[in-house]
């Protein structure tokens, strides 16, 4: 099984950090950026139903910059305020964050930490996946988050102002298909992490058990459910 | 300039426990040492959260969903091209809703 050991484990090359790496993760996020912008763009009408006005709809994208969760507090936005239940929410909503993080921690702690946690701030899902990516590729720029995130929060942002501004009825962005661009997405990064059959039971379980949690729990709890499951097969698969 | 007190707070507060997880898994890792198997057992962690993530989504959207999956796999495992994989899926998606929608 030690030949299967993913690239990255291997720590051979250091991990660098500049301005091209930057650039990489922005401009392959270009394309998953059209689809955050629909998004973002519903996630502005529907900030300004809730009474959020155009700097508070703005604050909240740009230092937010989660948009499950933000979609999820529009629910319970109403006067007076009930600030604890948004935060705890919030929190709830965006625990997967910390498995994302573990998972990238390896290449992440050759960095400097300065440079790993101004980084971290732009995770997110899309560009979380993106970097795994291209570590598993073998490419080793640390700042390729860095980019990414800063495509993505740039379109969640740009749009959340938009759709707060124009406010009218948008049309629904599954009817332009672009709920299957961040799944074909993923898809692609899979089959680049594919290494043969010591995947299957660990993606099996993650996959069932993700299933099974969307069903029955509430929030986004099957993704770190079914990311744990998944590596416990994966542990137990390797036995020693 | 439109901004009430309680709500700015609610945005900072909000934006301090999402960084909070977000930096948490580098914290965590970086302060604990981690039994040897489970450490090797970190590296199935990125595949197994990224299936958590898609699987439940591809679910949902059904049988045409399914059609553009494969497609997209396929060209993803040919081309190696990520961009062409997502525009093969939605592409798909959306031809597929619009001919039997």
């Amino acid at each position: 099984m030690m030949e299967e050991q993913s690239k990255l484990e291997n720590e051979a090359a250091p991990i660098t950090f500049d301005r091209a790496g930057v650039w990489d993760g922005f401009r392959q996020s270009l394309g998953l950026g059209i689809s955050v912008f629909a998004y973002g763009l519903v996630f502005g009408v529907l900030a300004r139903q809730a009474g959020l006005s155009l700097v508070e709809a703005f604050l909240m994208s740009s230092l937010v910059f989660a948009g499950a969760s933000q979609f999820a507090v529009l629910g319970l936005w109403t006067l007076p305020l009930p600030i604890g239940p948004i935060i705890l929410t919030t929190l709830i909503v965006n625990l997967r964050h910390l498995l994302m993080g573990a998972a990238i921690y390896k290449p992440f702690s050759q960095l400097r930490p300065w440079q790993r946690y101004l980084s971290v701030f732009f995770l997110n899902d899309e560009s979380w996946a993106l970097t795994v990516g291209q570590f598993q590729a073998g490419k080793r720029n640390g700042a390729f988050l860095l980019g990414s995130g800063a495509a993505l929060i740039l379109a969640w942002t740009g749009a959340t102002v938009t759709g707060r501004l124009i406010g009218s009825a948008l049309q629904d962005p599954t009817r332009w298909g672009l709920d299957f661009a961040f799944i074909a997405v993923f898809l692609a990064l899979l089959v680049g992490m594919w290494q043969g059959r010591a995947n299957l039971l660990p993606w099996l379980a993650a996959g069932v058990v993700a299933v099974i949690g969307a069903w029955l729990l509430p929030g986004k709890w099957y993704i770190l459910l079914g990311g744990l499951a998944g590596s416990l097969v994966g542990i137990l698969q390797d036995g020693d | 300039m439109e901004i009430d007190g309680l709500v700015l707070a609610t945005i900072i507060g909000m934006a301090l426990v999402t960084y909070a997880t977000r930096a948490g898994g580098f914290w965590l890792l970086s302060r604990v040492q981690l039994p040897g198997r489970v450490e090797r057992g970190l590296r199935f962690l990125p595949g197994a959260v990224l299936v958590a993530l898609v699987v439940p989504d591809l679910v949902k959207t059904g049988l045409f969903g399914a059609v553009a999956a494969l497609a997209s796999i396929l060209v993803a495992a040919r081309t190696r091209n990520i961009l062409l994989a997502m525009l093969t899926g939605v592409g798909l998606t959306v031809g597929l809703r619009q001919l039997f929608g």
